[in-house]
């Protein structure tokens, strides 16, 4: 894993940044090494691994290139995992296969304009029309945009705020589908963001994940979990600056300040990563998890940011030319603290866990 | 201990705040984006008198005072810090000849800078001469009324747009720091060239560049000050600049703030304005506290640089620290406040990140500061 990371991602990182290029080479070779199938189990084509084997494959991808990290962890986790946890056998046969082997790249459209971390006020429609759905609406902030062969799509089947939410499977072949304003983004180039909107697109009946109305809690299942694979994400990006500022202060003469900012890069990075691989622990022995992952999340990707804003800090103005991988995680890192859930979302999670 | 800016700095102040509202906010977000130095901006500023603000009215400008360049350089980092940095670095690059030159000197060198005919620059760093300037290598030769400078100069604002350079350069090389002597080149009689543009995570439009000196001969009337006096000058100058980057700090954190504070009215989640929820309230109420706080330091180390005062490295020291890590807070803060629409360039705010970075390292990196207040304090 180590080695693909650092010989297949790792040379492609500056270039995929400078040039806002989808990582193919680098998505490919994951394909094919088995890693766009790590949670799905061996009988769907996948290598049937647990949440902390999936943390600490991230973290390894995210250490050498952070827009090729959150492509695979989108597709691997909140993309793929729903089926495996809310699907029928039929759909799970259909399916996980073909986004084990990586013939399909997984998506997850969950926000929309006026739905970000109130997810359940989103507005996409879903109605019922003969054997199927027909859905309207559109979404935003959605990873793998127009990569994606499959989107988990979220849409409102009853008037109910939470209940009345749904999840459905929808091909990006789907008829009327097609995708909106790519949005360009301080970091993460590589990685494609944007809108997917949904015009009178109709899904089958058997495209439905889950009961109808059970969207909402297909959505948070997820999300649960998604935020193991952020937080390996951001140990990766953490753990690549802490090791360019090694390599740089041991080329130079370093004094104290140095030398007590990078102990304390170090620290707090081994303290987010044993809160994930927790977490993790807890998901693979299939125990609740819920707050740990918000905890994880919430302080592994501060501790990321922070952590670039240090080495960067230490690697003085040559760490602010583009192309540096110095500035590049500093860009990278910030997208962390937001998406799939932003920490101030955990931080309401972790409360209402504790106080019930 | 006066608050209160004088009559004068408040017209100039509210002259620069429309003018930037009027004409450079509109501009900042594709000065940016194509990475390009903002000759228009420059040739407004000199129009307006904004480029005469860091010299006396004997000189030709319009004032000299550091608060009356704080608040300046405060107001158009509202809205773009590249554009601030044409007046920081015309007070960095002038204040050597205002503080060293002689009055031949200055009446001769500094007009055509206060008309704004010509801007300003400062050329102090080299590859491997950082935060250790002494370890610097460009050369001056003296040969008869000049002086021929050899050598090279990283990151230097402005170095390639600039009309006058105040170079550093050792005069005698084996008196270390005490061999190194101060130098005005103006580009028609001593030009330099500058090979190299560096792109950057922020101050995107501010040329940052590498100059090369080969042969440039620079007349002996054009050194500023004795021979082996340049790095004295260099760190006094430094002392005198960084309240000026710190204002710079300030005035990027409070665009950010600014728009943030909007847009947390206007954005509704779960069924309010999300400024409704306490959440969001306390880290607004950390941020205005935060800012606060660095203006009046800021302000402090200015009024210091005014009176020259004798605690004014230490305080100018700190505006610079303080202010610079506020705003590198602070806009990441104001990102977050934003969300995912904070992390896409159709809003300012992930601009102003980038851009806060760097004032926690240039004019002296945050370490340097330390350094320099450890220093003060245990002398």
């Amino acid at each position: 894993m180590r080695e693909l990371a650092q010989s297949v991602v790792q040379p492609l990182a500056a270039e995929v940044d400078r040039d806002y290029r989808f990582p193919e080479e680098a998505v490919k070779a994951a394909g094919e090494a088995g890693l766009l199938g790590v949670l799905i189990p061996r009988e769907y084509g996948g290598a049937g691994l647990d949440a902390l084997a999936f943390a600490i494959c991230i973290e390894e991808l995210a250490q050498a290139c952070a827009s090729t990290s959150v492509i695979v962890d989108v597709h691997t986790s909140v993309g793929s995992e729903p089926i495996l946890l809310f699907g029928t056998e039929e759909q799970k046969r259909r399916w996980l296969p073909r986004l084990a082997s990586g013939e399909l790249l997984g998506a997850f459209a969950l926000t929309e304009p006026a739905a970000g971390s109130d997810a359940a006020s989103l507005k996409m429609s879903a109605r019922r029309n003969g054997g199927g759905y027909v859905l309207n609406g559109t979404k935003v902030f959605i990873t793998n945009i127009g990569r994606a062969g499959l989107y988990v799509v979220f849409a409102r089947t009853g008037e109910d705020k939470t209940a009345g939410i749904s999840a459905f499977l929808v091909p990006s072949d789907t008829p009327g589908v097609r995708v909106g304003q790519l949005f360009k983004k301080m970091g993460l180039h590589g990685s494609p963001t944007g809108e997917l909107v949904l015009e009178d697109a109709e899904v089958p009946s058997q495209n439905r994940l889950g009961a109808e109305g059970q969207g909402f809690t297909v959505a948070m299942r997820a999300l649960d979990s998604g935020r193991i694979g952020i937080s390996g994400q951001a140990l990766g990006i953490g753990q690549a600056a802490v090791d360019e500022s090694r390599a740089l202060l041991a080329g130079r003469n370093r004094d104290q300040g140095d030398d007590f900012l990078l102990a304390e890069m170090v620290t707090r990075l081994e303290s987010a990563r044993l809160l994930a691989y927790h977490a993790a622990w807890l998901c693979g022995e299939g125990r609740p998890f819920t707050r740990q992952a918000s905890m994880a999340k919430l302080h592994c990707t501060d501790t990321a940011m922070q952590v670039a804003v240090d080495a960067m800090q230490l690697a003085g103005e040559e760490g602010t030319i583009s192309g540096s991988p110095f500035e590049r995680h500093f860009r990278d890192a910030k997208a962390l603290q937001i998406y799939e859930g932003s920490n101030q979302v955990q931080r309401i999670v972790i409360a209402r866990q504790l106080l019930g | 201990m006066d608050f209160d800016f004088s009559e004068e700095q408040v017209a100039i102040r509210d002259t620069v705040r429309e003018l930037v509202q009027d004409r450079v906010a509109p501009r900042a977000a594709e000065i940016d984006e194509k990475a390009e130095y903002p000759k228009d901006i420059e040739k407004l500023f000199a129009e307006n008198g904004i480029l005469g603000i860091p010299f006396p009215e004997q000189y030709g400008g319009i004032s000299g005072s550091s608060v009356t360049i704080c608040m300046a350089v405060e107001e158009i980092a509202k809205a773009c810090a590249t554009s601030s940095l044409i007046l920081a670095v015309q007070a960095l690059g002038s204040y050597p000849i205002l503080m060293a030159g002689t009055e031949e000197q200055k009446k001769r060198l500094c007009p055509p800078l206060a008309s704004g005919e010509k801007v300003a620059a400062y050329a102090l760093s080299e590859t491997g001469s950082g935060s250790d300037a002494a370890a610097m290598k460009t050369i001056a030769n003296r040969h008869g009324n000049e002086y021929v400078l050899n050598g090279s100069k990283q990151f230097i604002t402005g170095g390639s747009v600039a009309g006058t350079l105040v170079v550093f350069a050792q005069t005698d090389p084996a008196a270390d720091h005490r061999g190194i002597s101060a130098f005005v080149l103006e580009r028609e009689t001593s030009p330099w060239k500058a090979p190299k543009l560096e792109h950057k995570l922020g101050i995107r439009g501010s040329p940052t560049a590498e100059l090369v000196f080969e042969d440039v001969k620079v007349p002996v009337e054009n050194r500023l000050g004795e021979e082996g006096a340049g790095f004295k000058i260099a760190l006094a100058v430094l002392d005198r600049s960084r309240p000026g980057i710190g204002a710079q700090a300030l005035g990027i954190a409070e665009g950010a703030f600014d728009y943030a504070l909007n847009y947390v009215k206007e954005r509704h989640q779960f069924g309010q304005a999300i400024s409704s929820f306490q959440g969001i309230q306390f880290m607004l109420a950390d941020i205005a506290t935060q800012i606060e706080a660095a203006r009046h330091l800021v302000y402090r180390a200015a009024t210091k640089v005014d009176t020259k005062a004798p605690d004014l490295t230490k305080i100018a020291a700190m505006a610079k620290l303080f202010a610079s890590d506020m705003a590198m807070r602070v806009t990441t803060d104001c990102v977050q406040l934003l969300g995912g629409y904070g992390y896409i360039s159709d809003y300012p705010v992930e601009r102003m990140m980038r851009d806060a970075k760097i004032t926690q390292i240039y004019e002296g990196t945050n370490q340097i500061q330390r350094v320099v207040i450890a220093r003060a304090l245990l002398k």
